[in-house]
């Protein structure tokens, strides 16, 4: 099993470890609720050094880039990123993904753990003009600092103006004496940053983050609370909401996919879907009776089985039992009445809008 | 971690307290450490009857869903009515206020297959490396 580079780092803070896509990661240190409180109300700092990086390079990285990718990067100046997905032309989802363009020359792309070799590999056989694709990903550590406190926290140990950089734009920067790519994006429906940097510089930057946020309460969180924070913001997990077999417009992410692009994979397919309809739809419940949804439950209307849950857990923020689902069309207004099969017994829920929870917007 | 002398303890890593023929059942505080934030239980009925080894409720934490196992025989003479909106008095006290049934035994012969706390102790430290 792989380790990141903070690894002693979160033995000394006292973490339980857990698998995840090849690495050893830490799933919680003082406990996911305590965490997830931190982040919604304070801060939190994540280590995501399993993420992967992989670049494309050259002077068509652009061009190879647009088709590889459904979102539009034309859409971007240098120092932009957007969140994207890499489809497989019957649709399928092959990874989801953060694409940022560093230059004409140089898209950089973060991808999950889990999917890294898979993405490399599928992203090499279909590059197309003059472009290459390097995977990077043994180089880079990635922390992310996430929280209505972050930007005070990370504002302390750089000279960037954080409060002039928009959101989804990122810099590449010192922090904390160390050169560092910092990001304003992330996983949990707060506001925060994501820091890529050197594995060598991990350590001092971790440390740092940790010292800067002391006085703001920051608490290390572990995969554990990342889960819950992205379930309420209603933010897909590959292997859960995402898979191959899987499409973008049934995952309710249309807005991702521009069509008004000439050409990217999986392009022909999704138009066809889009305009033959889906067969199922991602929805979010809230159960109105006892119990936890989890992956694999059945979802259930007047006996019959309707579709299945992909992700559940009781919402640390609302204390309601929340899931996210794929169900037949038919059962996706929100209100309609739908149970889950707990472990034999129906408990009812409903369908409500997503996400299950919004941060307040500061100056609102 | 606590593990405390008068009571015996189960594989499966929950606890019993023996007086007369009625046995109470929690599970331990190494248990409800490994768990994490316990969310959710799920209690049987009052005079359901539980087989020694057989899951009789379930507890979540945030992650996960595992399953109770009865540390004896017996039927279900009380539960815990207070835990189902009280979740974290497993992970808060899990020897006391986080209790979850009583039973009244069929064999009190049973509990020779339980560990006592020495043994138990030992238990965790093994399944701990």
């Amino acid at each position: 099993m792989q380790r990141t580079p903070l690894y002693d780092r979160h033995r000394a803070l006292g973490a339980r470890f857990v698998e995840f896509g090849g690495w050893e990661m830490p799933v919680q240190y003082s406990g996911i609720l305590a965490e997830h409180r931190a982040v919604r109300e304070g801060v939190g700092l994540f280590d995501v050094s399993h993420m992967g990086e992989i670049e494309i390079r050259g002077a068509g990285a652009v061009a190879a880039a647009q088709e590889l990718t459904v979102n539009d990067l034309g859409r971007l100046r240098d120092g932009e990123a957007q969140y994207s997905l890499l489809c497989r032309p019957n649709g399928g989802v092959v990874d989801d993904i953060m694409v940022h363009r560093v230059s004409d020359r140089c898209v950089f792309i973060c991808v999950n753990a889990s999917n890294r070799d898979k993405d490399f590999q599928w992203m090499r056989e279909n590059c197309r003009g003059d472009a290459e694709v390097i995977d990077r990903s043994a180089e880079y550590a990635l922390l992310a600092l996430q929280g209505p406190r972050a930007t005070a926290v990370l504002g302390r140990l750089t000279t960037l103006p954080l409060a002039s950089i928009p959101r989804f734009a990122f810099r590449d920067a010192e922090v904390a004496g160390q050169t560092a790519r910092v990001a304003h994006t992330g996983y949990t429906g707060e506001d925060g940053w994501e820091i890529y940097c050197a594995n060598a510089v991990a350590g001092g930057l971790w440390d740092a983050l940790l010292d800067s946020g002391s006085s703001d309460g920051i608490a290390p969180v572990g995969l554990g609370a990342r889960d819950t924070l992205r379930l309420e913001a209603a933010l897909p997990l590959y292997g859960h909401e995402l898979d191959d077999d899987t499409t973008p417009l049934e995952a309710g992410l249309s807005w991702v996919v521009r069509f008004q692009k000439p050409e990217f994979l999986g392009r022909e397919a999704l138009l066809r879907q889009r305009e033959a309809g889906v067969a199922r739809r991602l929805i979010g419940m809230v159960l109105t009776e006892p119990g936890i949804p989890r992956q694999g439950y059945s979802i259930v209307m007047d006996g019959q089985i309707v579709g299945a849950i992909t992700s559940g857990t009781k919402s640390p923020t609302l204390g309601k039992a929340i899931g996210l689902g794929y169900v037949r069309p038919a059962w996706t207004d929100v209100g309609t009445k739908l149970s889950i099969d707990i472990r034999g017994r129906e408990v009812s829920g409903e369908v409500v809008h997503l996400p299950f929870y919004k941060r307040q917007v500061q100056g609102g | 971690m606590e593990f405390p002398e008068d009571l015996k303890y189960s594989k499966e890593h929950e606890w019993v307290l023996v007086e007369g023929n009625t046995a109470t059942v929690g599970i331990t505080d190494y248990a409800q450490d490994q768990l994490g934030d316990i969310v959710f239980v799920e209690l049987p009925a009052i005079d359901d009857k539980v087989s020694k080894e057989d899951a009789f409720g379930v507890v979540e934490s945030v992650k996960a869903v595992s399953d109770i196992y009865a540390p004896v025989s017996g039927k279900v003479l009380e539960i815990n009515d207070d835990l189902p909106d009280n979740p974290e008095m497993l992970n808060e006290d899990p020897y006391g206020d986080g209790w979850i049934i009583k039973i009244e035994m069929n064999d009190p012969d049973e509990l020779k297959d339980l560990m006592t706390a020495t043994e138990y102790e030992e238990y965790v430290a093994e399944e701990k490396e």
